[in-house]
């Protein structure tokens, strides 16, 4: 194995780098999420230009065709500067799965449009009563002549209420926790029917509540085959997953710089607080935990595209629960180091902690992985 | 040893949470028990119950309106009031600033200020972290300086809880700055609205300001609002730090926690099915409830070694640790049991009468919150770290 990046991803490192540097110091994100939108539009604009949306999108459809390692280059450098923009839902989770599941037609009108910029997705595959089960889906699509009629609600839609298009999972047939059954629905943010209300999150990003009432979409409208959505829409998540993990590295790694300086900078009893063992202790279990993850990550990109679906799923699912457990832990040390001054909305420190608790509460925290790990065992 | 709550006891608990059912106004119990913003005026009413009943301040001498309780009694009070969903009695006048004027204050001072303090006619404040000082107490740098029949105050103060809610504030202010720095600090009661106090909010993890800045700039105190004497500060310090032991276990906070993980366990589902009812969850639970059941034996043994006057050492760096410890562990329960709505936080919605709209149901929105609110017990009231030298230093004697 080769663990060094080609010139070509370090050329990607150097490049997503200065941007988030340049435009993603804390003052600028701080305004930025207070906006109404969450995001800037204009920053949109220009990872489109750098060619991030285009990241995965196969070439022939107008994109890079990039390997989920570069991926993994891109989130690390956005989870260290806490980027707003809703990049995984439509460059990672939209792209993969259009990709996988798209017929010719929906590729070439899709991909197109999310490798430009010009098309936010957002996956709305939760349902109150789901809890973090991607199967568990209660939305109804009935069949209806020319296409079909969705009924329902999902939950906690990352970046739902700034998406041009919603990929909805609905159920064509089976009960509510069938695995199969599941479909898969292309479907524009302004159709009628749909209501989409707009959350901020605890980190600064925002996700939107959705409710769908006799919401009627063409049978183009149906992405992948019928009743058979469920494989494409967890491989999709997977890939979304083995993003955050590789943010939660960027997150982590900040927050660790962080954490050192001020331990190096900040007095008391008339010498630096790194002098004291007991917060040695602290910040070396903080670098174990970052390195453990920088694995789990690397592992969810190596395995995520794997065609055995047990063995992508265990690697997913360890490198979400160490994630998970080591971003609370992470989080958790770097506030109580940085004392008093680490619980103010002030400090950046903070609004990394809350990054990595979000990310631990998306598709699946560590109790939930655990059980799918279990279940392969 | 009588390894049971004795008869009198269980009398006792019996009227205290008769009196609380009955007493507590409905409105700020809910507030209370669903995590909403609790308001001046809801902690003011709920005091002001206690002290016409008589129980305004469980800890105090009865000569000063005090109960006479002993420390079990007070814990039993702390746990049904809790448990019932009152708001916690307010520390900064009743165990911070009333103990030190009964122990060092000058009669008038007493008279003026410890039957406010009961009635909650004031609002405390403490003034003792700075910038720059945390743990570090003795570097504090506020100066005060003797200029005919008052001080003059030039300074700082941190982490200042309620501060803009409060009417006087007692600081440790710096008074001789030749002195080593624990020798040159005086105790001073000051007016919140004297010229020169200027508060300031300091916005946390949760979106809340409970915590304030406190500047002083020329601020002006007679010197009849000095406790103790010039200088011998720091032994005030030391002796309201030490006061009221019992609380720092947060037992009541404990209980209370738990209770809620598991009516809320009980309500929100997994795959249809209670989340209690899930092996993983159940466990987490079970392990918790066993660290506090055995957290409350230890506060009830720690707190009978010290009715029988013996000295209290490092085992009430014990409670505080492992209290604050339980305490975060619940709150992050709490979250879990939230799931993906942990994620959409809506601050506003916990604010007083809001109609705010949340993601989910509005008693999860507050979940997430309370769980990082709650990363700072271990860093107040000396910081586990600080517990854990404590600790070290009795039994290694180094």
């Amino acid at each position: 194995m080769d663990f060094n990046y080609s010139e070509e991803q370090q050329m990607l490192t150097d490049t997503i780098g200065r941007f988030v540097e340049k435009t993603y110091d804390f003052e600028s994100r701080r305004k930025l999420a207070k906006t109404e939108l969450g995001f800037s539009r204009e920053h949109w604009s220009t990872l489109a230009e750098m060619g991030l949306m285009a990241l995965v999108v196969p070439e022939e459809f107008g994109g890079m065709g990039g390997s989920p390692v570069e991926t993994l280059i891109v989130m690390e450098a956005f989870g260290r500067g806490l980027v707003l923009e809703p990049y995984v839902g439509t460059a990672v989770v939209a792209a993969n799965l259009i990709t996988e599941a798209g017929n010719v037609a929906q590729k070439e009108a899709m991909l197109g449009a999310i490798a430009d910029g010009s098309r936010r997705f957002a996956l709305a595959a939760l349902e109150p009563q789901g809890r973090f089960d991607l199967w568990d889906v209660a939305t109804r699509a009935t069949s209806d002549g020319a296409g079909y009629v969705l009924d329902g609600r999902k939950a906690v839609v990352l970046g739902g209420d700034s998406a041009d298009t919603l990929i909805i999972s609905a159920r064509t047939s089976g009960r509510t926790t069938d695995r199969v059954g599941i479909s898969l629905f292309l479907v524009d943010a302004k159709a009628p029917g749909l209501t989409i209300e707009g959350f901020p999150n605890l980190d600064g990003q925002r996700s939107a509540e959705v409710t769908l009432s006799n919401v009627r979409v063409g049978s183009e409208a149906l992405l992948g085959a019928r009743d058979a959505g469920y494989p494409s829409l967890e491989w999709a998540v997977d890939h979304g997953i083995a993003a955050l993990c590789a943010e939660a590295v960027g997150v982590m790694s900040k927050l660790l710089d962080t954490t050192a300086e001020y331990l190096r900078t900040r007095k008391q009893f008339g010498k630096p607080i790194g002098s004291f063992q007991a917060l040695q202790h602290a910040a070396a279990d903080m670098l174990t935990a970052l390195e453990q993850c920088r694995s789990a990550a690397v592992m969810a990109a190596a395995k995520v595209d794997s065609a055995d679906a047990a063995e992508r799923r265990a690697a997913i699912s360890a490198a979400k629960t160490i994630v998970g457990q080591a971003g609370r832990a992470i989080g958790k040390h770097a506030v109580q180091l940085h004392g008093g001054m680490g619980m103010t909305d002030e400090l950046a420190v903070g609004h990394y902690f809350k990054r990595l608790l979000c990310i631990d509460m998306t598709w699946g925290d560590s109790d939930h992985h655990i059980e799918q790990y279990a279940a392969l065992l | 040893m009588f390894l049971r709550e004795s008869a009198e006891e269980a009398s006792f608990r019996a009227e205290v949470r008769d009196f609380v059912q009955r007493e507590l106004p409905i409105v700020i119990r809910d507030r209370v028990l669903t995590f909403q913003r609790v308001e001046r005026d809801d902690y003011v009413c709920w005091q002001k119950i206690l002290h016409v009943k008589g129980w305004g301040a469980p800890a105090w001498p009865r000569e000063y309106g005090g109960t006479g309780w002993n420390a079990t009694q007070r814990v039993i009070f702390e746990e049904e009031c809790f448990a019932a969903g009152a708001p916690r009695q307010m520390p900064f006048g009743l165990s911070m600033c009333g103990p030190v004027l009964i122990a060092f204050g000058t009669e008038a001072q007493k008279a003026k200020f410890l039957p406010r303090i009961i009635a909650m006619d004031d609002w405390w404040c403490q003034g003792y972290s700075e910038p720059g000082a945390g743990s570090d107490l003795a570097s504090l740098k506020t100066r005060a300086v003797r200029q005919g029949d008052k001080y003059v105050i030039n300074g700082q103060k941190t982490w200042t809880s309620f501060a803009h809610w409060a009417n006087w504030i007692f600081c440790l202010v710096r008074t001789d700055p030749e002195a080593k720095p624990q020798a040159g600090i005086s105790f001073l009661l000051i007016d919140m609205k004297s010229p020169g106090v200027t508060v300031r909010p300091i916005r946390t993890l949760d979106q809340g300001a409970d915590v304030n800045e406190v500047f002083l700039d020329n601020v002006e105190v007679p010197l009849e609002n000095l406790v103790g004497e010039e200088n011998k500060g720091w032994a005030i310090a030391k002796y309201l730090l030490g006061h009221e032991r019992t609380n720092i276990a947060g037992i009541g906070m404990c209980k209370r926690l738990m209770r809620r993980v598991k009516e809320m366990a009980g309500t929100c589902t997994k795959r249809g099915r209670p989340l209690v009812e899930d092996p993983r969850f159940r466990a987490r639970i079970s392990q918790l409830d066993m660290q506090l059941i055995c957290h409350e034996w230890s506060l009830l043994r720690i707190i009978s070694l010290e009715s029988g006057n013996k000295p209290i050492g490092p085992e009430a760096s014990v409670l505080k640790i492992r209290g604050s410890e339980i305490q975060q562990d619940l709150t992050e329960l709490l979250m879990d049991i939230a799931g993906p709505y942990a994620v959409p936080y809506v601050p506003e919605a916990l604010e007083l009468g809001s109609t705010v709209q949340t993601a989910g149901d509005p008693l999860l929105n507050p979940l997430a919150g309370q769980f990082l609110d709650m990363r700072k017990i271990s860093i107040y009231g000396g910081a586990n770290e600080i517990q854990k030298n404590i600790i070290a230093k009795a039994i290694l004697d180094l």
